[in-house]
């Protein structure tokens, strides 16, 4: 199992590495001069060239790019072009507000999604699994910003029983942490349930037709054992990778949703870094996000693991 | 024990009641249409980031409504004859929040920050001052290079803010992460993208007139979602109301709408001589771009795009300006005059033209509505939408014909115009060159009297009118919207929000 893990890490290495050196590359391709914008509207050209100086924009992209992986290897992730906050420091303020909302995210997805896809496999072709479907595809269709400003205008200033947005950490206040992210992760969480509930709709359907669920049910068990315990063990494995990759891409910010709720996450600082072409923000945030998303793939081979005893031989 | 547990409560209830203030002192909370960026007034460059100034930093001096320069840190001010010497008394028994005392010297030390500073974009507003001489405690002089008429009103913005010396040279370029300051907030705490938290300065000179403990600043991109925490009681406040919710925010009675024009425009900037695209029928030729000006319909445009809250203009001032030329009002449009011009420059079956628009929602709108009127003289405008950045490069290196961009405006006539139409101006884009301009703009900066740089306005605005390097097309107000408890509040064409005299009645 350790090996196992271990050699996984290692070919993780270069695809970080790939990943910072296309980021970087991208970043430098995109038209547009960052410090136009940063010099102020005056654009004083004595400005100009001190921030481009400071910045070490005159030098060629790859000791540019080899400073920072210098920096980044000491972990120093360099500093905002815009509000001189070092990067390390920004994201650290972002993370919990990003994983809080994603787990949350998670949450409403699983619940909704898993059962939906069980109820639609077992009663395929029924009314029900029509119903399941359609709210599944209008979970998938609806965008998230009209959804969200939809529940803003309804839930927050109709009925006043919710913050309209913002975001208040745990700590401070834990309930009210709570109520603050409720609209925006039932937002997230339904577009991904819809994808839950697809893939345990059909992944169920192969496990129902197999030889030992009919054993099973020719042995007179209760259905609701041949399902929960029989089959869904089985068919759940699929959708735990799915899940893995499914967080990891809520950890790289839910950017549209992030900004309708005003969310300070992941997602609104590189959609505003970008704009900005705030280069040690975006580098940052890239970086990390990568690093989270291989430690999701990681995690979802590792549960595979756990979960699968044949791989245990291996 | 329960009885002696109520009678204690209602002591000290009766006591609260007795020395509380008639007016409750709050946590105001103010939505900002985006996030600001450092926090240092001789590095920044946001619009949200003045507003959060106008309540962390004093100013030397202060403006009215009215656009007059009135005193704040500064309490009267006398110019030398010659135009060359201003000297400035100070306000006594100023602190700044980490005690450092407020005296000439901090003055000195600010004025030298603010030039000599590596990352000050400072630097242009206050180019004038030669030199400062500490003439008593409370009395400076600063001497100028030659008369300037536009250093008051410099001094009036971020050039004019006073920072802590201390802890200015401790932080150096840093300062903007814990900016220590005069004004009637200081600095608490701020989360990037979240909340930017200030807490009532105890010992303001100003003090009385504050009547809340403490100001959130919420950056809240949406402006559907702005509204929306303000009609849930979330915020308190915000600004820039999108004119397309004026009728939501006004149809609320808990909601008071107050606006004032802004001082900048809205605009399309020509490439006259900027590289080689600046060589083109549109750049070369007049007459074309007084064809488009008269396909225009200003009116029309702000009621289409604005819902008619907003102010049609057609010079470098919104009309309600002092220093606007009421001898040429917003025209009418003239479609047969834009024709008859378009063929007297040869162009009698139409032209295209290219126009770079930043692609943003209101900009997009705009150009299209300009677009359709354009088309009806023959005009075949092509709208090219680019990322602000880019746009801004394009612009700056010459790579466009036509560009629509406008200017946040400044309190001196001098700041929408000197550094745009004269032969070396810093954003001269154009690349606009009219000695006859230069002299008047140059003229105007020094003119002692208001009346003599109106008059030079007027005549350079003849001219700019003519040539039209910069077409304007609107002039953008300020709209602020805010919960009907909170009273005193006093639009201002700068945009800024000040909390002096504002009061929360419930």
């Amino acid at each position: 199992m350790l090996s196992f893990l271990f050699r996984r890490i290692l070919i993780a290495l270069p695809t970080i590495l790939l990943i910072s050196i296309f980021v970087f590359a991208l970043q430098k391709i995109l038209p547009g001069d960052p410090l136009l914008v940063l010099a102020g509207e005056e654009r004083d050209p004595e400005t100009l060239a001190f921030l481009r100086e400071k910045y070490r924009l005159n030098d060629p992209i790859w000791m540019q790019y080899l400073a920072w992986v210098g920096n980044a290897l000491q972990g120093d992730l360099g500093i905002s072009l815009r509000t001189n906050q070092p990067v390390t420091e920004l994201m650290a303020q972002k993370l919990p507000v990003t994983i809080q909302l994603a787990v949350m995210s998670m949450i409403f997805a699983l619940v909704i999604g898993i059962p939906a896809g069980i109820l639609s496999a077992v009663k395929k072709g029924t009314a029900t699994d029509y119903v399941a479907n359609i709210v599944a595809l209008s979970g998938l269709s609806i965008p998230n910003f009209w959804l969200g400003i939809m529940l803003i205008l309804l839930v927050s200033v109709k009925w006043q029983l919710l913050p309209a947005s913002g975001y208040v950490p745990l700590s401070e206040d834990f309930w009210l942490s709570i109520k603050t992210m409720l609209m925006p992760s039932f937002v997230l969480g339904t577009a991904l349930a819809a994808t839950l509930m697809r893939h345990t709709r059909s992944s169920m359907l192969t496990v129902l037709s197999a030889d030992y669920v009919r054993t099973a049910r020719a042995k007179g068990l209760v259905e609701r054992v041949v399902i929960l315990k029989h089959a869904l063990r089985n068919a759940l494995t699929p959708i735990v990778t799915l899940t893995a990759l499914l967080f990891g891409e809520l950890v790289a910010g839910a950017v549209l949703t992030e900004q309708i709720f005003t969310i300070p996450g992941f997602g609104k600082l590189v959609v505003d870094a970008v704009f900005n072409r705030d280069y040690a923000v975006v580098q940052g945030i890239v970086l990390v996000t990568a690093v989270g998303f291989i430690f999701m793939n990681l995690f979802a081979d590792a549960m595979y693991y756990v979960l699968n005893p044949r791989l245990r031989g291996q | 024990m329960s009885h002696l547990k109520t009678a204690m409560i209602t002591a000290l209830l009766s006591a609260t009641a007795l020395t509380a203030s008639p007016l409750m002192a709050k946590d105001l909370r103010i939505a900002l249409q985006s996030d600001a960026d450092v926090l240092d007034p001789d590095q920044s460059r946001t619009f949200v980031g003045r507003i959060v100034y106008a309540s962390l930093c004093d100013k030397l001096v202060d403006i009215t409504p009215d656009l007059e320069i009135i005193p704040q840190l500064a309490t009267s001010w006398t110019t030398s004859d010659d135009g060359t010497s201003i000297t400035m008394d100070l306000r006594e028994g100023v602190v700044f929040h980490d005690g450092t005392p407020f005296n000439a010297e901090a003055v000195a030390a600010n004025i030298e920050r603010s030039q000599t500073m590596d990352e000050s974009r400072r630097k242009s507003e206050l180019k004038s001052i030669t030199s400062t001489e500490v003439t008593g405690e409370y009395q400076i002089k600063l001497n100028l290079a030659g008369a300037d008429a536009t250093l008051l009103a410099q001094l009036a913005d971020r050039a004019g803010m006073m920072v802590s010396p201390t802890e200015a040279a401790a932080a150096g370029a840093d300062f903007g992460l814990n900016p220590v300051c005069s004004g009637p907030f200081s600095f608490t705490e701020r989360v990037a993208q979240d909340k930017i938290v200030l807490t009532k300065f105890g010992d303001y000179w100003n003090a009385d007139a504050i009547n809340f403990d403490s100001v959130t600043f919420l950056p809240i991109p949406d402006t559907t979602v702005r509204l929306a925490n303000l009609q849930s009681g979330d915020i308190d406040m915000l600004e820039r109301l999108a004119a397309t919710d004026l009728g939501q925010a006004e149809a609320d009675a808990s909601i008071v709408v107050d606006s004032a024009v802004s001082l900048g425009y809205q605009g399309i900037t020509f490439n006259i001589a900027n590289g080689e695209k600046g060589d083109n029928p549109w750049g070369n030729d007049k007459r074309l771009r007084q064809a488009l000006s008269y396909a225009i319909d200003r009116e029309a445009i702000n009621q289409v795009v604005f819902e008619g809250a907003f102010a049609a203009g057609n010079q470098s001032f919104p009309p309600t300006s002092p220093w606007y030329n009421a001898d040429f009002p917003v025209p009418a449009r003239d479609v047969e005059k834009a024709k008859a011009l378009l063929a007297e420059a040869g162009y009698a079956d139409g032209i295209d033209l290219e126009v770079q628009v930043p692609n943003t929602t209101v900009p997009l709108q705009l150009m299209q509505v300009v677009q359709s009127m354009a088309s009806d003289v023959g005009i075949n405008m092509t709208i090219t939408s680019k990322e602000f950045a880019t746009l801004l490069a394009d612009q700056s290196a010459g790579d466009y014909t036509a560009s629509q961009i406008g200017w946040s405006g400044r309190v001196d006539p001098d700041g929408n115009n000197h550094q745009f139409v004269t032969t070396d101006g810093g954003i001269n884009d154009s690349k606009f060159s009219d000695p006859k301009v230069d002299e008047l703009m140059n003229a105007a900066r020094t003119a002692p009297t208001v009346a003599e740089r109106k008059a030079l306005y007027d005549e350079a605005m003849v001219i700019m009118l003519d040539e039209l390097p910069r077409l304007f097309l609107y002039h953008q107000k300020w709209i602020w919207a805010y919960n009907d408890s909170m009273k005193g509040f006093t639009p201002y064409p700068d945009g800024m929000i000040r909390l002096e005299g504002v009061t929360w009645e419930e």
